[in-house]
C-alpha cells in the first residue's frame, strides 16, 4: 500500500472529528477574536469597529487587575498545597500497612465528586448559622461565636482554597504513587546501606522519578485553577466585595450579566493568552527536567 | 525501605487514620445531613447524628408530583441521562476512527495535537459566538445543543485516550489479516474492535464523567426544566432560598451517586488511564 493512500486514508478517517472540532472550537474562537474588536451586545445589535478600545480599557480597569491577582493568589496557594499534601499522601500510601489497598480506594471519591456537588457540600460546611464548621470549632472551644466563612472578605477565599484542595489533592496523590511504584527497590535499599537520611533518600533517590509524573501534574493543576469558574460560581458567585471573583467569572459578568459582548470577548481572550503563555512556559520547564532527570 | 521500627510504625498509622479521616468525613457529613431531621440540622450544638434516620427526602426527590422539588430534580436527572449519553456516543465514533488514524499514520498526529491543545482554552473563550450559534440555531434550552458543545471538552480527550488504545495493539497483528484479504472494515470488526473494547470501555466512561460534571456551558444555555442539567439544578438548590439544608445534600448525594460509582468500580482502570499520561512524561 502506498504512503499517499495511507495519509489520504488517516485524513479520510479524522474528517468527523476535524469538521466538528472547527465547527464548535475553530469557529466561535475566530468569531471571539472579531467580536473582541467590536462593541456588540449579547443580544440584538451586531456592533461596529472599535478597534483595541476594548483591549485598552480592560487592561487599565482596576477589575481587570483586582481579579488577576486573585485568580493568581487561589491558583498559586491551591495548587502548591495540593502538591505537597498530594506528595505527603502518596509516600504514606507507598508504605505497607493494613488497609493500605482500601485507603487508596478511598482517594478515588473526592475526585469522582461533581465539582458542582464539591462546592455545595463546602458552602453548607461553611454555613454561618447551621453549619458543621462553626458547629465543630465551637464545640472544641477554638472559636466563641459562629463566622460567616464565606461571607467576609477575609476569610472566603482561603475557604474556597480549602475546598479545591480537599477536592484535587487525592489526584496528584494517585499520580505521585504510580510513579513512586517504578523507583526500583535496590536503589532505594543501597542509598539505606550508603547511610543516606529520610530528606536525602527522598531528594536524591526518590525525587527524580517524581518530577516527570509531578511536572504534568503541575501544568494540568495550574491551567485548571486559572480557568476556575464552577467551585467559586457555586460557593460565592465571586463575593462577598468581589474579594473571590475569578477571571472567568469576570468574563461571565461582562459578557453574559452585563451582556457586553464585545468587551466580554476581548477579557476572554486576554486569559486565553495568560493561559497559553504559562504553559508554554511550563513545557519547556517539563523537557527541561525530563533532561535533567535522564 | 525502612526498618521494623516500632515508633515509624505507629506514625504511619497515624497518618493512614488522620487521611482516611480527611478524605471521609466531609463525605460522611453530606449523607448524614440528607437522612437528618430539619430540627436536628439547625439545633445548636448541632445533633452529630440524628436522633431517627429519615429517607423521606430521597423520596421527595425521586417522586415526580406536579411542580414539586422533585419534578425539577428528576427532570435534571433525565437530561443529565440524555446530555451525557448522546455527547459520550458522538465522542466515541468520533474518536475511535481518527484515534485508530493517527495510531496509525503518525503524520498526521500533528492535528491531534491542535485538537488536545484546545484543552487549554478556557470554556469563557468559546461562549459568547456559541451562545449566539446556538440561539441562531433554536437550540438554546435544549438537550441537543447541549450535547453538541459537550463535544468541545469529551471529544479531544476520547481521541486522545483511544489513539494511545490503539498504539498498545500490534499493527502485524492488522497486517496479518489483510493479507488473508480482509478489507479494513472487516479488519477493524474482527481483529482491531475485540481488542480495544476495553479502552473503549474507559473512554466511554471518563466521557461520561466529564459530561455528568459539566457545569458552565450548562449554566450558560439551559434555562428551564426542558435541558437544565443536574449541576444546574443542583446550584439553583445551593444557591436558592431552599430552607432545608437537608434537601439540598439528598440532591448531592444523588448526583454523586453514579460517578462515585464508577468511580469504584473502574478504579484499577481509570488510576491507569489518569497516570498513563503523567508516567510517560
Amino acid at each position: 500500500m502506498s504512503g499517499t493512500w495511507m495519509t489520504t486514508r488517516a485524513w479520510l478517517l479524522m474528517l468527523p472529528l476535524l469538521v466538528i472540532m472547527v465547527a464548535v472550537i475553530g469557529w466561535p474562537l475566530v468569531d471571539t477574536v472579531r467580536l473582541s474588536f467590536t462593541d456588540a451586545q449579547l443580544v440584538g445589535t451586531a456592533g461596529n469597529y472599535v478597534g483595541f478600545d476594548n483591549y485598552t480599557n480592560m487592561l487599565t480597569s482596576s477589575n481587570f487587575s483586582r481579579t488577576l491577582i486573585t485568580t493568581t493568589w487561589f491558583a498559586v496557594v491551591s495548587v502548591a498545597a495540593e502538591m505537597v499534601i498530594g506528595v505527603l499522601a502518596a509516600l504514606l500510601l507507598n508504605q505497607e500497612f493494613r488497609g493500605r489497598a482500601i485507603l487508596r480506594g478511598l482517594m478515588i471519591l473526592p475526585w469522582a465528586l461533581p465539582t458542582v456537588v464539591n462546592a455545595t457540600l463546602w458552602r453548607l460546611i461553611y454555613n454561618p448559622e447551621y453549619g458543621a464548621l462553626n458547629a465543630a470549632l465551637t464545640q472544641l472551644h477554638l472559636i466563641d461565636d459562629y463566622r460567616s466563612w464565606l461571607g467576609e472578605p477575609g476569610t472566603a477565599l482561603a475557604a474556597l482554597i480549602v475546598a479545591d484542595c480537599w477536592k484535587n489533592f487525592p489526584l496528584v496523590a494517585l499520580i505521585a504513587l504510580a510513579a513512586l511504584q517504578t523507583v526500583p527497590r535496590d536503589i532505594t535499599a543501597a542509598a539505606l546501606v550508603d547511610g543516606a537520611g529520610p530528606f536525602n533518600r527522598f531528594r536524591f533517590v526518590i525525587l527524580p522519578y517524581l518530577a516527570g509524573p509531578l511536572m504534568v501534574a503541575l501544568v494540568l493543576r495550574t491551567i485548571e485553577a486559572f480557568k476556575v469558574f464552577d467551585i467559586i460560581w457555586v460557593m460565592t458567585r465571586g463575593g462577598p466585595a468581589n474579594s473571590t471573583r475569578s477571571l472567568s467569572i469576570l468574563v461571565y459578568q461582562e459578557a453574559f450579566s452585563f451582556q457586553r459582548a464585545g468587551s466580554g470577548a476581548s477579557l476572554a481572550l486576554i486569559v486565553t493568552l495568560l493561559v497559553t503563555v504559562l504553559a508554554v512556559a511550563y513545557a519547556t520547564l517539563v523537557r527541561k527536567t525530563a533532561g535533567s532527570a535522564a | 525501605m525502612e526498618r521494623k521500627n516500632p515508633v515509624f510504625t505507629a506514625f504511619v498509622y497515624l497518618c493512614a487514620i488522620l487521611l482516611a479521616a480527611v478524605i471521609l468525613a466531609p463525605l460522611a457529613w453530606l449523607f448524614v445531613m440528607s437522612i437528618s431531621p430539619a430540627a436536628d440540622l439547625a439545633a445548636k450544638p448541632l445533633r452529630w447524628w440524628p436522633q431517627a434516620a429519615d429517607f423521606s427526602r430521597y423520596a421527595q426527590l425521586l417522586s415526580r408530583a406536579e411542580n414539586s422539588a422533585g419534578a425539577a430534580f428528576t427532570s435534571s436527572l433525565r437530561n443529565s441521562l440524555e446530555v451525557a449519553g448522546m455527547a459520550t456516543l458522538a465522542a466515541i465514533l468520533l474518536a475511535v476512527p481518527a484515534g485508530w488514524a493517527v495510531s496509525r499514520t503518525p503524520s498526521v498526529g500533528w492535528s491531534l495535537s491542535m485538537v488536545i491543545a484546545t484543552y487549554m482554552l478556557p470554556p469563557v473563550a468559546l461562549s459568547v459566538p456559541l451562545y449566539m450559534g446556538l440561539s441562531n440555531l433554536g437550540l438554546l434550552n435544549n438537550v441537543f445543543g447541549l450535547a453538541l458543545i459537550y463535544l468541545t471538552i469529551l471529544a479531544p480527550f476520547t481521541t486522545w485516550l483511544m489513539k494511545s488504545g490503539f498504539d498498545s495493539i500490534p499493527r502485524e497483528i492488522e497486517a496479518a489479516a489483510m493479507i488473508d484479504g480482509a478489507g479494513l472494515l472487516q479488519t477493524w470488526r474482527i481483529i482491531t474492535l475485540p481488542l480495544a473494547a476495553p479502552v473503549v470501555a474507559t473512554s466511554a466512561l471518563f466521557a461520561v464523567l466529564l459530561a455528568w460534571d459539566e457545569f458552565f456551558y450548562a449554566l450558560l444555555f439551559t434555562s428551564d426544566q426542558r435541558a437544565k442539567t443536574l449541576t444546574v439544578a443542583i446550584a439553583d438548590l445551593a444557591g436558592g432560598r431552599v430552607s432545608d439544608y437537608g434537601l439540598i445534600a439528598t440532591a448531592g448525594v444523588l448526583a454523586a451517586l453514579p460517578p462515585v460509582l464508577i468511580g469504584l468500580v473502574m478504579q484499577r482502570a481509570l488510576i491507569s488511564g489518569l497516570t498513563s499520561g503523567g508516567v510517560k512524561g
